[in-house]
């Protein structure tokens, strides 16, 4: 084998320039080559302890993987990944690596850490590009189980359980499956051929999906059980979004997050003469610090608009996104109005005439600025308004990216399941609910998160549903 | 897909459809909703239920040709499929308790609260129904209202059918002669709803208005749907999909739903003509 590469940095990965993706819809990030794959993974040092694989809520063997690369033998490695993820492809790209197994990796000590997401990456591109191996259906072991909901977490608990031979049924409430895979994160970051490619193979492992099924509605989770089912998972995410409360959150032109993304992602508003429309243009103000207001506000961008702003009451170094989406955004020209906080929306009324077009939309948005006072029960800096530092920011467009509470739609029709102060399912460590034979993960439980958080609960819940099962 | 068993024109711009979707026919009551869409890339609409058959598997919606999605929705004939159609959504109309009410509707509003009188009236509760169109020639139901209606009043804009006037007209009456109803449920164009709300003021009879704003998923997801609600003097934001679509009449701030209903008017006005001029494109 060839000598380790000692090399402090990690290789770049090659981009879409800053200019021309910020009119288009194409994925950023565009993967690395065989060549610089094999480059990389020689800077694994194959650590014994493996503290890597600590730092991934999966579980993925990653020395054993990169280790195929080194080898050349790249089918090898993705089906050293499949073992324990579900959805490479989706983790590849949206993983917060930094602070995960990246996080841990000895080479980060003095230098930079070997780049395991970009390795991820490009093992699942190369497989879907690549492999004609299909996914061999196991032999049924005759069980029955419902997972309530398409995203990461249902995803990874129905594959794990069909490579198990459990025969799973996937509800989905909207038309398409992936829940925030397809609504919420946009194509340039993660685009949906992946998604439906991830499905596919679920679908080969013998996985089915209902869609247009809302649990809760349609059906509900003890009609569930009473159509034979044996176990449910519920991952049905945090549905509702936030508002501030502020005056003026319901001008036209102010949008949730949710919605901006659902409108742009899921109903393909980018695309030319859309069927579902979505206000285009103008300047646009996303309120928020996290990944998905950084996802809104580049949508906005790639969408037309003149100005983007984040608006965000901490500072940089208070910003919940990622770092790598900040500085992708900060490249494209999105500004960042840091220590900042809306408190009103203000809206065009003509008094004289009622029937005036743009009466009713937003020409404005009054904020404060705020300076970081005392830390608060979790150590971060609260933020303090500054008196007299009012400002008005020009704006067509305000989208609040402030959150979001989960969906009460199953717990208000599931007798006897319990749930937190804050709406989220309560679970014990294996995802157990209160009801026997009903698991939950994901943001149902923790409230918004991490995709790749809720496809650890899932993994979790389902090897509790086999041992559940199999007793 | 969802197979649409049966097309019934009710008026020049009125479409009753059944659609074949036995889960949803076997879950929804009155005041619920469904979410559908005509193709691939369509849009999302929401449309009330206006009835259903278990033993079939039906689901009866009424619609109006308004914009693009209903134009082509309407280009749909018995026999042909929709993409898309999933439900039931919100929350049923509350009529526990009710023995006397008066049902108001407007234009193709009356599809919507049509079950709920037929409802009613199954409950054994008295209802007067008051419904109101533009003119003579869409007026949609009648029979259907004669039958489970106590007291049936139909009023149109130009006095072409019925009685000429507003649906205020006879329900203002109703209420100064004496009349005591546990409840008035009222749905059609919000102006219509604002205003019954604004005559039944003075004499404090509870209102139940049906809303319909724009919505996207249907599940409490997007909150494109809000709308502020006056709750003892504070603003509250509900969300019609999931808290709704019934509200309290007194509470709903019809002013700025009005308003949010025409933030995509310009778009859709094109949207409609695309959709028209396609059409017609495809016939030549």
């Amino acid at each position: 084998m060839a000598k380790a590469n000692m090399s402090l940095t990690r290789n770049v990965m090659p981009t879409q320039d800053a200019v021309t993706r910020a009119h288009n819809f194409d994925e950023v990030a565009l993967g690395y080559s065989e060549e610089t794959a094999i480059n990389e993974a020689m800077r694994c040092l194959d650590c014994k302890n493996m503290p890597c694989v600590s730092g991934c809520p999966v579980k993925i063997h990653i020395p054993q993987f990169i280790g195929k690369i080194k080898e050349g033998d790249f089918e090898g490695a993705y089906r050293v990944i499949a073992k324990s993820s579900s959805l490479p492809a989706v983790c590849g790209r949206v993983c917060p690596q930094e602070t995960q197994c990246e996080s841990k990796c000895v080479r980060g000590i003095k230098g930079e850490s070997v780049g395991i997401g970009r390795l991820e990456r490009f093992v699942a591109d190369w497989h879907n590009t690549f492999s004609t191996d299909d996914p061999i259906r196991p032999q049924s072991n005759g069980h029955k189980v419902a997972v309530v909901g398409s995203g990461p977490s249902g995803l990874t608990c129905a594959g794990d359980l069909a490579k198990k031979g459990y025969e799973v049924t996937v509800f989905e409430a909207l038309h398409t499956a992936g829940g925030v895979l397809v609504y919420g994160i946009p194509e340039f970051r993660l685009p949906k051929a992946i998604v439906s490619k991830e499905v596919e193979t679920l679908k080969k492992l013998g996985v089915k999906i209902e869609t247009n099924v809302v649990i809760g509605k349609t059906l509900t989770v003890d009609e569930l059980f009473d159509g034979g089912f044996e176990a449910v998972f519920i991952g049905s995410g945090a549905g509702l979004p936030n508002f501030m409360g502020i005056p003026g959150e319901a001008l036209n032109g102010v949008y949730s997050a949710n919605e901006f993304l659902t409108r742009s992602n899921l109903m393909k508003s980018y695309l030319l003469n859309p069927q579902t429309p979505i206000m285009k243009g103008g300047k646009v103000a996303v309120v928020g610090g996290g990944n998905v207001a950084m996802d809104a506000a580049r949508t906005a961008l790639r969408l037309g608009a003149d100005k983007v702003y984040i608006v965000y009451r901490r500072s940089m170094d208070e910003l919940p996104a990622r770092r790598e989406e900040v500085e992708h955004a900060e490249e494209e020209g999105i500004e960042f109005k840091l220590l900042c906080n809306p408190t009103e929306i203000l809206g065009y009324n003509n008094p004289n005439d009622p029937r005036d077009a743009k009466n009713g939309f937003v020409t404005g948005m009054t904020c404060v600025k705020m300076e970081l006072g005392e830390p608060d029960e979790r150590g971060r800096r609260r933020p303090v308004v500054v008196e007299g530092s009012e400002f008005t920011l020009d704006v067509d467009t305000v989208i609040m990216s402030i959150g979001t509470s989960p969906n009460p739609l199953i717990k208000s029709t599931t007798q006897g399941l319990e749930v937190n102060n804050r709406g989220g399912i309560v679970v014990n460590e294996e995802g157990l609910t209160s009801r026997i034979g009903i698991y939950a993960g994901g943001d149902a439980v923790t409230g918004a998160a991490t995709v790749i958080s809720a496809m650890g609960a899932g993994k979790t819940a389902a090897k509790a549903i086999d041992e559940y099962l199999s007793k | 897909m969802y197979k649409i068993v049966e097309k019934k024109i009710l008026n020049p711009t009125v479409v009753q459809l059944q659609i074949e979707a036995p889960l949803v026919a076997n879950k929804a009551r009155p005041g619920q909703f469904i979410i559908l869409r005509v193709d691939e890339d369509g849009e999302r609409i929401p449309l009330t239920v206006a009835g259903v058959n278990k033993d079939k598997g039906l689901v009866k919606i009424i619609y109006q040709i308004v914009g693009a999605t209903t134009k082509k929705l309407s280009y749909k004939q018995a026999g042909d499929y929709l993409q898309d159609f999933v439900g039931p959504l919100g929350v049923a109309t509350r009529l526990d308790g009710l023995k006397k009410v008066c049902v108001v509707g407007g234009g193709v509003g009356c599809a919507i609260a049509l079950p709920i009188a037929e409802a009613l009236k199954e409950m054994g509760a008295e209802v007067t129904s008051i419904i109101g169109f533009r003119s003579k020639d869409l007026v949609i139901l009648e029979d259907e209202f004669k039958s489970c209606s106590t007291a049936l009043k139909i009023m149109t804009d130009d006095g072409s059918y019925g009685e000429k006037g507003n649906v205020t007209i006879p329900l203002k009456d109703m209420l100064e002669k004496g009349e005591q109803f546990d409840m008035i449920i009222t749905i059609g164009p919000l102006v219509m709803m604002k205003y019954v709300v604004e005559t039944a003021r003075p004499f404090g009879t509870p209102v139940t208005a049906s809303m319909n704003p724009i919505m996207i998923d249907g599940t409490g997801m997007c909150g494109g749907c809000r709308l502020t609600l006056n709750v003892d003097g504070k603003k509250v934001t509900k969300f019609a999909c999931v808290d709704g679509p019934d509200f309290n009449g007194y509470e709903i701030d019809f002013d700025e739903a009005m308003s949010r209903g025409r933030m995509y008017s310009s778009f859709e006005r094109h949207a409609y003509e695309d959709t028209c001029n396609l059409f017609n494109k495809e016939v030549r």
